[in-house]
């Protein structure tokens, strides 16, 4: 939006605010403008708080970037220069949530991606990732080509026609019984639509995973786009949403996106902690409800035992099936050595090989099959 | 954008805020705000936040502050249009069918339309408020239908025309965030994220709802649930479970148990689950002895 129109003075300084925070990667559309705008004026804002709260209703930034949005008001309305970094006075010893913005987003500062982050621990090293573009592997391609009939489906609560269903279908009697002049002639049916079921991919991206990192954030870009309803997670010493990243259609942009935001690439591992963390958030749990969850972890923890145990038993009571994919199992005579693995083997309905693409692809398409017993 | 004068009286958020308080409801400047400009541009007001931060009670005291009738519409996986608008009512047109005989009939009459909650607030848009509740629970289909319902307020029942609404209804959506609204709803809604509220709102929110509860509890609750609401818990308790376990700590407190056995003891009315209380249940005489110091 051009800012040098017909504006009144006085209305220019809020309109300019909006192409600052598109360029931040807040979507706000033209409509939303003119409400700030009509916000403004009927307010009569005695201080610049009130700009704030009109601003907030009216530009809804979501909520997890709210502390980026507060930024840049203050660098807009106030001309602040010091930027104050939202994450200070954290506990060094709690895994912390990242949730991203939009991928597609140049950052306001360097320190963009630890937003909401924080340090598991100060000798971690924090490494922001670069993926490279490679050819498009067979087992994406495999994915993208079988997904749409091969996913897990479930029972909906939408009603369609059918011959012969559990439901009576009166709409239609009832028309056709108008028609023939009272006459029931035949009574029509309805059953459930299927649904795609919802699928929760949780990547650990932490150093000893560090040579299938690349691979598998590909293949969640590549189950992201194939199916409607999949969320996905990185964990390390950090969970981080990454999902909205991931739903850009080019490979190459969505993954960079995701990179910026994950900041604990290649570092330690506290998988109970991460998982404690993701069922912690009342939303997030709900994802996992019901949904075919997915775990590719090789589970050499460092963190407490405990903690992970509880979170995968909990996750199991909530997910429809839970699979945990991890390289060491690369025969069907496996396993679990590590005591995380061991710890969780009883809690899992799949404990299979995580070791290459081709292998988690191949799982991924078999679970809408029948449960391994 | 015009400027609705229907909310006689409220010309600024601080009134909103002061009559929202008199109607039992203690609402944060944000909330005050967006409110009242929902109010005063005609917008639907979306409110997103976790379970139980006082998102519908916010549209009951809304409602309360007009002098509207509240039409709740809960949603759910599945709602559709026949849920949510109108239904005809088929067995009764089959059987005003079977006895009309030769006789002509109209079976789209107003006898056999059944008024779904969206149709009841098109109808009479100046004496309600409209709640859609947990429109996050609903699949996007709806949300599609429900964009176009919140664009135009008007709806076409094919055998007997089109409703619109005299004037832009009051609507208020919930949402527990459980997945990512469309961002054309967003847009087109006034927005607020309620979070818990401070120790001392709530501590008044306590006091107000439940006027037995001394303030010493009130504030002893609200620690005690600040901590219960930073651990992984998977029902962290919200403001009516705050008020329920000031009370019921209280009401054992009168009939003799000590205060820190009092609370323990009414923890069920706090966390109601049977994991939760598993799981917090060897920290919690730390917990407790921490908030009533």
């Amino acid at each position: 939006m051009s800012t040098d129109l017909q504006l009144p003075r006085a209305a220019r300084v809020f309109v300019a605010f909006v192409p600052l925070l598109r360029a931040n990667g807040f979507a706000v559309a033209p409509e939303q403008t003119t409400t700030f705008l009509a916000a403004i004026k009927l307010l009569g804002p005695d201080s610049i708080e009130d700009i704030r709260q009109a601003a907030l209703a009216t530009l809804a930034p979501p909520p997890e970037r709210r502390a980026t949005f507060d930024r840049l008001f203050d660098l807009h309305f106030r001309g602040s220069e010091t930027i104050a970094r939202d994450d200070e006075g954290e506990d060094d010893e709690t895994v912390r949530l990242q949730e991203e913005g939009r991928g597609d987003e140049e950052p306001l500062l360097s320190d963009e991606a630890s937003e909401s982050g924080l340090t598991a621990t100060r000798t971690e090293a924090l490494v922001e990732r670069r993926f490279g573009v490679t050819p498009t592997m067979d087992a994406l391609r495999r994915l993208a080509r079988e997904a749409p009939r091969r996913l897990p489906r479930r029972r909906g609560h939408r009603r369609m026609r059918t011959r012969r269903g559990p439901f009576a279908d009166l709409r239609r009697t009832l028309r056709d019984t108008v028609r023939s002049d009272g006459e029931i002639l035949r009574l029509g049916h309805l059953k459930r639509r299927q649904r795609p079921r919802k699928i929760l991919l949780l990547i650990d991206v932490s150093g000893s995973m560090k040579s299938r990192t690349e691979d598998n954030m590909k293949l969640a870009h590549a189950l992201v786009q194939a199916a409607p309803n999949v969320e996905v997670f990185t964990f390390g010493t950090r969970l981080t949403r990454v999902t909205r990243p991931l739903r850009l259609k080019r490979r190459e942009q969505a993954l960079n996106a995701a990179a910026h935001l994950v900041s604990d690439w290649d570092g330690g591992t506290r998988i109970g902690d991460a998982l404690q963390a993701f069922l912690a958030v009342p939303r997030f749990g709900g994802y996992a409800r019901g949904a075919a969850v997915v775990i590719v972890s090789d589970g050499l923890e460092r963190g407490e035992g405990d903690a992970l145990r509880d979170a995968v038993a909990k996750l199991s009571r909530r997910a429809w099936r839970l699979s945990w994919l991890t390289p060491l199992a690369t025969s069907p005579a496996f396993r679990p050595q590590t005591e995380a693995l061991m710890a969780i083997e009883r809690f899992v309905d799949d404990l299979v090989d995580g070791g290459s693409s081709a292998s988690i692809v191949a799982h991924i398409l078999a679970l809408g099959r029948r449960r391994a017993a | 954008m015009a400027v609705r004068s229907n909310i006689v009286g409220i010309d600024s958020p601080e009134a909103l805020e002061k009559a929202l308080r008199a109607a039992y409801y203690l609402a944060d400047k944000g909330l005050a705000t967006a409110a009242y400009l929902g109010l005063a541009l005609g917008k639907p007001l979306l409110l997103e936040g976790a379970p139980g931060v006082g998102k519908t009670e916010a549209a009951k005291a809304i409602a309360a502050v007009l002098g509207r009738r509240l039409i709740r519409l809960q949603c759910y996986e599945g709602i559709d249009a026949s849920a949510a608008l109108y239904e005809w009512n088929y067995p009764r047109q089959m059987l005003a069918i079977r006895q009309a005989g030769d006789e002509s009939i109209d079976i789209y009459g107003e006898t056999f339309l059944i008024e779904r909650p969206m149709l009841a607030a098109l109808r009479a848009p100046d004496s309600t408020v409209l709640l859609i509740d947990e429109i996050d629970r609903a699949d996007q289909e709806f949300e599609a239908f429900l964009l176009e319902f919140l664009s135009d307020f008007q709806i076409s029942i094919p055998e007997r025309g089109t409703v619109r609404a005299a004037e832009r209804p009051v609507v208020v959506l919930t949402s527990n965030r459980t997945r990512d609204l469309h961002e054309a709803l967003r847009r087109r809604c006034v927005y607020h994220w309620i979070d818990y509220p401070t120790a001392e709102r709530e501590a008044r929110i306590i006091m107000m709802r439940a006027s037995s509860v001394a303030e010493a509890t009130a504030r002893a609750v609200v620690a005690a649930v600040e901590r219960l609401r930073r651990e992984p818990l998977s029902k962290a308790p919200g403001i009516a479970e705050a008020v329920d376990w000031a009370e019921a700590a209280t009401l054992l407190h009168k009939g003799g148990a000590r205060w820190p056995d009092a609370f323990k003891r009414s923890i069920g009315v706090a966390l109601k689950d049977e994991e939760d209380l598993h799981f917090i249940s060897p920290r919690l005489d730390a917990m407790l002895a921490e908030a009533t110091v």
